[in-house]
């Protein structure tokens, strides 16, 4: 695995690297990459306001992989949306690099529960589609789509085992199969942040924990910062190097807590008494959060 | 295999029930002994075809002139209105209502104003052909456009995307399919409008024809010039069918409901 890792190296041409170094004095390691400063949403007017997110403050350090969880409706994807930049806070700030939101442009990632490939696009397309649209590489797309562009997707590709998947359509391929391609899409043109709303919310259990295993991956290859949210609370503590625990709407973080298993850490191990111990806490503080009682009534999902 | 089996069952079908209908009338006009001033025999109809042939074909380039000219200039403003209006939530909010109350102006009605404005003659038929094509071409475009999934937004904005780069990367060939559901109902309808433009007001072109060919009482060739019509309509129709299959195939891979 490692040797294909490498192969996808050849990130390191010159814009990128430039990038990278031009990012590096921002990124202060004295402060966080990403900062929530007593940030809170509401949604609405009047009497339908809807505050969907309390007064939260966050720190998020480069390299971190925060597993974010919490009850449905608190205010997860609208965490996620404010670090993309695809919201503004009601209140408070949210930093980047030390500078306000915008002001540092850094590279993202996005992948959703739903795949968003292009249904007209080739896999393969669909995974350069960022190529296409991001400085440097878009300047550079016409030139290289044909050879170094198409061989680092397909390297991707290979990654997530979908070699050979290349020139297939996103109809063609099983849900699973969308998830992986989409996944490259979201790592194609090396983001310095990856935001990821449930991305196996939808698969089978199987499939799901294949591609937490290549996510671990594909992380450790790169020390990407991750913002993961998700329901699995199994897949928060096997992904995770931190977990945070929201409370239900209006949302704000209860617990905050590293996960130490060390890494790569595998499927047995999530069936060891430390992993499911802490699975077994996260719980009680969701249950918490909802104010139930843990018994699962009828229709109370 | 299945496929083709299946692909001929279906079209020898409706070559089947064409030609039943073709028949059925001949018989019941011998049969019933209805004059060929009333109802003229398909026989007959194309007999009279041939005959005229020489005088209907600058007729028939006519009218396929002006349609296509009038639905070229009616595909290119709708698809510049459908993009401006589907681009903005605003623009289509604002715009819709009224888009709306046009298009239920039966367009042929416009057409003694253009005779007003333009005179007689071809302008006032492609110009009817333009805008009657251009309503449902704008109303499918702008829905194409508007009804992106805001995941997929999403995904593009965090890319830093452009609108311009969200326009050509994903609105554009993802309204595609709309458009050209919108391409073949407004090239008939391009036709509708041309051909009552000369009839109300023109002398040249299919429209025309039939109008000069029922004052002499010259049925047929009244059918003749229906027969045209219906040959270069299915004909465009057609042609707009090869080419969306061509362009949007992905798009019929899964459901997506076109008005
Ligand atoms: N655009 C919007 N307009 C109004 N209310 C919204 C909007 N987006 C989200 N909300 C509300 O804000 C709250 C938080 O929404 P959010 O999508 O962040 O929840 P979530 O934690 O991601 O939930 P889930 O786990 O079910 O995905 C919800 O109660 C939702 O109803
Ligand atoms: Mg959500």
């Amino acid at each position: 695995m490692s040797l294909a890792l490498a192969a996808v190296a050849p990130v390191h041409d010159d814009d990128a690297a430039a990038h990278k170094s031009g990012m590096s004095p921002l990124v202060s390691h004295t402060r966080p990459f990403i900062e929530f400063e007593k940030v809170s949403v509401r949604f609405g007017k009047g009497d339908r306001q809807v505050q969907a997110l309390a007064e939260t403050s966050l720190s998020i350090h480069e390299g971190d992989f925060v597993a974010l969880v919490g009850p449905s409706g608190c205010g997860k994807s609208t965490l996620l949306k404010l670090v993309g930049d695809l919201l503004k806070p009601s209140t408070g700030h949210v930093f980047v690099g030390g500078r306000e939101l915008g002001a540092t442009p850094i590279r993202i990632g996005m992948a959703y529960q739903n795949s968003t490939l292009l249904p007209w696009l080739t896999i393969r397309d669909n995974v350069m589609l960022p190529l296409k649209i991001v400085p440097p590489f878009r300047s550079q797309f016409r030139a290289k789509r044909r050879g170094e562009f198409r061989d680092r997707a397909e390297a991707l590709l290979a990654q997530v085992g979908l070699a050979g998947f290349g020139d297939k359509f996103p109809w063609q391929l099983s849900g699973g199969m969308m998830q992986r391609a989409n996944l490259c899409r979201a790592l194609v043109h090396e983001p310095d942040l990856l935001l990821l709303d449930e991305p196996f919310g939808a698969l089978d259990q199987f499939t799901r924990e294949e591609l937490w295993q290549i996510m671990q991956e594909l992380w450790m290859a790169k020390k990407t910062t991750v913002l993961l949210v998700t329901h699995d609370l199994r897949e928060a503590a096997f992904l995770g190097n931190r977990i945070c625990v929201m409370s239900a709407r209006p949302g704000r973080i209860l617990d905050d807590s590293p996960v130490s298993f060390a890494r790569p850490r595998t499927i047995d191990m999530t069936y060891e008494p430390d992993f499911v111990a802490l699975n077994q806490q996260l719980r009680r503080l969701i249950v918490e959060a909802r104010g139930g009682t843990g018994i699962v009534q009828a229709g109370g999902h | 295999m299945d496929g083709i089996m299946d692909l001929v069952r279906r079209k020898s079908a409706s070559i089947a029930l064409i030609i039943g209908v073709f028949v059925f009338w001949e018989l019941a006009c011998l049969v019933g002994g209805i004059s060929d001033i009333v109802l003229p025999r398909p026989t007959q109809i194309i007999a009279s075809l041939i005959e005229y042939w020489p005088a209907i074909q600058p007729h028939a380039a006519q009218t396929l002139f002006t349609t296509l000219v009038g639905f070229a200039i009616g595909v290119v403003i709708g698809i510049l209105f459908g993009v401006g209006i589907g681009s903005s939530r605003l623009a289509y909010d604002t715009a819709y209502p009224l888009l709306v109350g046009i298009s239920s102006i039966p367009k042929v009605a416009v057409v003694p104003i253009f005779v007003l404005w333009f005179g007689a003659g071809t302008v006032p038929a492609i110009l009817t052909a333009a805008i009657i094509s251009i309503f449902p071409i704008v109303v499918n475009v702008a829905t194409g456009i508007a009804t992106v999934e805001p995941e997929l937004e999403d995904v593009m904005k965090t890319l830093k995307a452009s609108k311009w780069d969200i326009l050509w990367n994903v609105s554009l060939p993802r309204s595609m399919p709309y458009f050209f559901a919108s391409l073949k109902v407004a090239v008939t309808l391009a036709f509708v409008g041309s051909v009552v433009a000369e009839t109300v007001a023109s002398n040249r072109g299919i429209g025309n024809m039939m109008m000069v060919a029922s004052s002499t009482f010259n049925v047929p060739l009244v059918f003749a010039g229906l027969f045209i019509l219906a040959g270069l309509g299915v004909g465009l129709y057609a042609l707009f069918s090869i080419a969306e299959s061509r362009v949007t195939g992905w798009a019929h891979r899964k459901d997506l409901a076109v008005t």
